[in-house]
């Protein structure tokens, strides 16, 4: 038998606070089917839930909730729906679903939240729809509801009575929701688990519109924005004459963003309040009279900034200094030497370092990422009187609505919010600030409008991922035990440091200590936020020390984590350590990790946890050409229950070869608050000759609710990657980007 | 300003434009054909790729009034219903994430295809490092490519 649920609002919101916390609470999704009847709607569909919709000729239309940017979310989730549905899936059509928050849930592309936040309420609707379309055939045909079966789209009744989903939807829809429903077993799935074809592949193989920055109106202008050259700059002045008489200009103007008394929300980041904007009839138009643009910028000195938060808000000053990133390492290692925040502590870590026979430290560096989407920031805004559509690329809308709103002053019920495909996203369209120009453009201009960043733009333009140090500690007694782990860590703009991750509950004496430095350069979210980096430093740390206390790396992990179960040290360890020992066990043994066959390769292995998910990755490296080249990789990954097998071997696969592209390239500095890179002829990024010739992924065979993968085989990537550099070249690799052009030290 | 009369996926279609006018953005903003993608501008992601006359080329590198009488090719031209032999290796072989990339994949991965092929794994990565994907899709389209190759 099925788990029973009862599908009343106020348990459902009772359930997701436990599965979820905040975001879930105002996850008011079930709307009952009368009152969903006043929503707008296309003619002749009978919406069974906010999630479902059967026309009465049996087309199964099944909306995607979230946005999608490769994560393959408008096939992944659908397949729930259609599960507990009990349709056949090459029956079904997906459809990106309108911005609906009420309706739809939270709408949020980021975190790898999508199947973990959704995994419940979308079987949830799909039962709901099956049950409904049961009773509506049950009343139909005098039986009694029990004795209603399904299969494939058809509803049955051992009488003989047959009757396609579509034309008992009509009748369906009127019904009220339907309480008491049984959710599948897993062992019952016939459309879970079984990989899926990307529902949009056909569209994008076509190269049919799909994306932001396809879209298109009759009437549509062209816009572009110069922004300052530098962080810590303003515009001073500008002269627009020259621009606005080359052909198809039609206005060149300047606009703040946002209002002097704005309060920003946390994902309201945007590098400049004050830019320029050149609005034309075509794109090459404005790109070449953006050309002629004079204008001149100043330095903006420190600002303060209104932010809100949970404890009401609060002035930020934005520091004025034009950072140059030979000064930004320098104050970093400065300010690593002073206090620090104290975020946890076990035991007495500093009489067990006084007492250690031998003290390993190290300190870990990262550099600015920038995100680099394929598909540079665009968005679409047609601005009115009293309304306003906006069309594009983004992560989330339901964030975005209320700073919307608010540049607008329009009501956000008179905002029409719709996401397109994303080429990319990786965090960067979680901020909007090319949605919010968009529509400031529009405003102006009385039309609509594309705003459209170039690569350059879109890369001096950025909400970068922090640079990041942590100094590593452990110290050892005089047979090599580990009796305390030390880690300090800190960054421009924001620490990285997780204080409750692995290897905290594994170590008696534990300290984890953070500063910041406050920055004008903009960040974000970038693929596994803080996670990208802690897993580089820490998993490369833990490789140094396993061989100071002469064990092997896998070994040494999993005595750590044996500990961490058995006998964890404080509280709050936000890992469980038989997941995290699963996905290490299933690589040794996939990776054939220290069998006489693969002593060809230099190996390097790391593992992480995070977002919920729990991956551990061997790297194969050799020396190719005289450089050091990652020909294979093994990945053990713990996600749950895998939703969609082939499309999450694609996420993996993905993730590591971005990984190892990172790790070696990536790198974004500034000079006097400009930016070194602007286009991928300076920004490096992996290419096919430098992609590993195999990945080979396994997942752990799990019972758990399905977790994310957007994230978590990102992190531990690096580590691997820096323990397998160490393998080939003799030599320890502390800073990122990896510098793989230096000679060998051994061959 | 200047006429062209161009042959693009086997129709004469003509434009008034500027005669340095890319052709990606002849594309893109005056022929509707928006699968061909803008990617950096300056040929260093192959997002932009077209072919003329059958040979690879950035459409962002392109001027309009280079084309003349050559052919130029999207990937909308090479069918419609995905039942060219390489758009159906990438579907069989479920390439894309984020996608954006991928017309320029294809494009670079069909005209490599005609002048070799059988490409060895080395062909292929040599041809295909012009072509950035984000998404780190770069096994899959190798695999998608010598399917293509059988077929």
């Amino acid at each position: 038998m099925g788990k029973t649920l009862k599908l009343d609002r106020r348990s459902f919101l009772k359930s997701s606070a436990l599965a979820g916390g905040g975001l879930m609470l105002s996850f008011n999704w079930l709307t009952p089917a009368k009152a969903a009847a006043s929503f707008e709607m296309a003619e002749d569909w009978n919406e069974l839930t906010g999630y479902i919709k059967i026309t009465s000729d049996n087309v199964i239309k099944i909306l995607c909730p979230n946005p999608e940017f490769g994560q393959n979310v408008m096939t992944s989730l659908p397949m729930m729906v259609a599960e507990e549905l009990d349709v056949k899936w090459d029956d079904v059509v997906v459809e990106m679903g309108p911005h609906d928050n009420v309706k739809l849930g939270p709408q949020f592309t980021g975190g790898s939240n999508s199947i973990r936040m959704y995994w419940r309420p979308l079987r949830e609707a799909g039962a709901a729809a099956r049950q409904m379309l049961r009773q509506a055939a049950a009343d139909t045909w005098g039986a009694p509801v029990e004795e209603v079966t399904t299969s494939n789209g058809v509803l049955n009744h051992s009488s003989g009575k047959s009757a396609k989903y579509g034309e008992m939807a009509v009748k369906a829809s009127s019904l009220t929701l339907p309480t008491g429903l049984k959710l599948k077993e897993q062992k019952d799935f016939k459309i879970v688990s079984k990989s899926k074809k990307n529902v949009e592949g056909e569209k994008i193989v076509t190269g049919k519109p799909l994306f932001g920055s396809d879209f298109k109106v009759d009437g549509m202008l062209i816009a572009m924005i110069q922004h300052p050259p530098a962080f810590g700059m303003k515009l001073k002045s500008f002269d627009a004459a020259q621009t606005k008489s080359m052909p198809g200009i039609k206005d060149v103007f300047s606009f703040k963003l946002f209002d002097d008394d704005f309060v920003q929300g946390g994902f309201d980041t945007r590098s400049f309040n004050e830019v320029i904007a050149i609005v034309g009839n075509t794109t090459w138009e404005v790109m070449n009279a953006r050309k002629k643009l004079k204008a001149s910028w100043e330095p903006a000195g420190d600002v303060t900034e209104v932010m809100s938060g949970r404890g009401g808000n609060r002035d930020v000053v934005v520091p004025g200094r034009l950072e140059t990133s030979e000064n930004q390492m320098e104050l970093m290692a400065q300010k690593a030497q002073g206090p620090a925040q104290e975020l946890r502590k076990d035991g007495d870590p500093e009489t067990a370092f006084k007492n250690a026979k031998t003290i390993i430290e190290r300190t870990y560096n990262a550099p600015f990422l920038a995100h680099n989407c394929m598909e540079p920031m665009n968005f679409f805004a047609h601005v009115e009187e009293d309304k306003a559509l906006v069309v594009g690329p983004l992560q989330a809308p339901g964030w975005m609505e209320p700073t919307l709103s608010k540049v607008l002053n329009l009501p956000a019920d008179k905002i029409e919010i719709r996401m397109t495909r994303m080429g990319g996203g990786f965090g960067r369209r979680a901020y909007c600030q090319y949605t919010h120009e968009a529509a400031r453009i529009s405003q102006k201009m009385k039309a609509p409008i594309k705003l459209l960043y170039t690569r350059e733009d879109d890369m001096t333009y950025g909400i970068y991922r922090p640079m990041y140090t942590a100094t590593y500690r452990a110290a050892l007694d005089e047979n090599k035990n580990l009796i305390a782990f030390h880690v300090k860590g800190g960054g421009i703009p924001e620490s990285p440091i997780h204080a409750n991750r692995f290897p905290a509950g594994a170590i008696d004496n534990y300290l984890a200590e953070a500063w910041e430095i406050p920055s004008n350069v903009t960040i974000g979210a970038f693929r596994a936020p803080r996670s990208n980096f802690n897993a580089a430093a820490e998993q490369s740390f833990l490789d140094e020390v396993a061989e100071a206390m002469g064990k092997d790396p896998i070994d040494f992990r999993l005595e750590l984590l044996k500990r961490a179960k058995e006998n964890p040290v404080g509280k709050n360890n936000d890992y469980d350590a038989d997941r995290y020992a699963g996905v290490l066990e299933l690589v040794r043994d996939k990776s054939g990790w220290g069998k006489d066959e693969n002593k060809k390769y230099n190996r390097g292995v790391a593992a992480y946890f995070c977002h919920n998910s729990y991956a551990a990755h061997v790297v194969d490296m050799v020396y190719r050409d005289g450089a050091p080249y990652v020909e294979k990789v093994t990945s053990a990954m713990d996600c749950g229950i895998v939703i969609n097998p082939e499309s999450a071997k694609n996420m993996v696969e993905g993730a590591v070869v971005d990984g190892i592209g990172n790790a070696f390239y990536g790198s974004m500095t500034f000079k006097e608050g400009q930016p070194d890179h602007n286009n991928f002829n300076s920004y490096r990024l992996i290419r096919h000759s430098e992609a590993p010739k195999s990945i080979d992924v396994h997942f752990v065979k799990s019972e758990n609710d399905p977790t994310g993968l957007g994230e978590p085989p990102f992190p531990p990537v690096f580590g691997a990657v820096a323990n397998a550099l160490y393998k080939t070249t003799g030599k320890r690799y502390y800073n990122q980007p990896f510098e793989t052009s230096e000679q060998p030290t051994s061959l | 300003m200047a006429k062209y009369n161009l042959k693009v996926n086997g129709k004469m279609r003509s434009v008034d434009v500027d005669p340095t006018t890319p052709m990606l953005w002849v594309l893109r903003d005056h022929l509707n054909l928006v699968g061909t993608k803008y990617g950096c501008g300056i040929a260093m992601c192959g997002a932009c790729t077209v072919h003329l006359n059958g040979m690879a080329m950035r459409s962002c590198q392109l001027p309009v009034s280079m084309v003349g009488t050559q052919e130029i090719t999207t990937i909308e031209g090479l069918s419609e219903d995905a039942s060219h032999p390489v758009q159906k290796a990438w579907l069989d072989h479920d390439v894309a994430q984020c996608g954006y990339c991928q017309s320029g994949q294809i494009m670079s991965a069909v005209a490599l295809l005609k002048n070799n092929p059988n490409p060895s794994d080395e062909d292929i990565e040599a041809t295909m490092s012009g072509n950035i994907c984000r998404c780190g899709t770069y096994l899959r389209i190798k695999e998608a490519i010598k399917t293509a190759a059988k077929n």
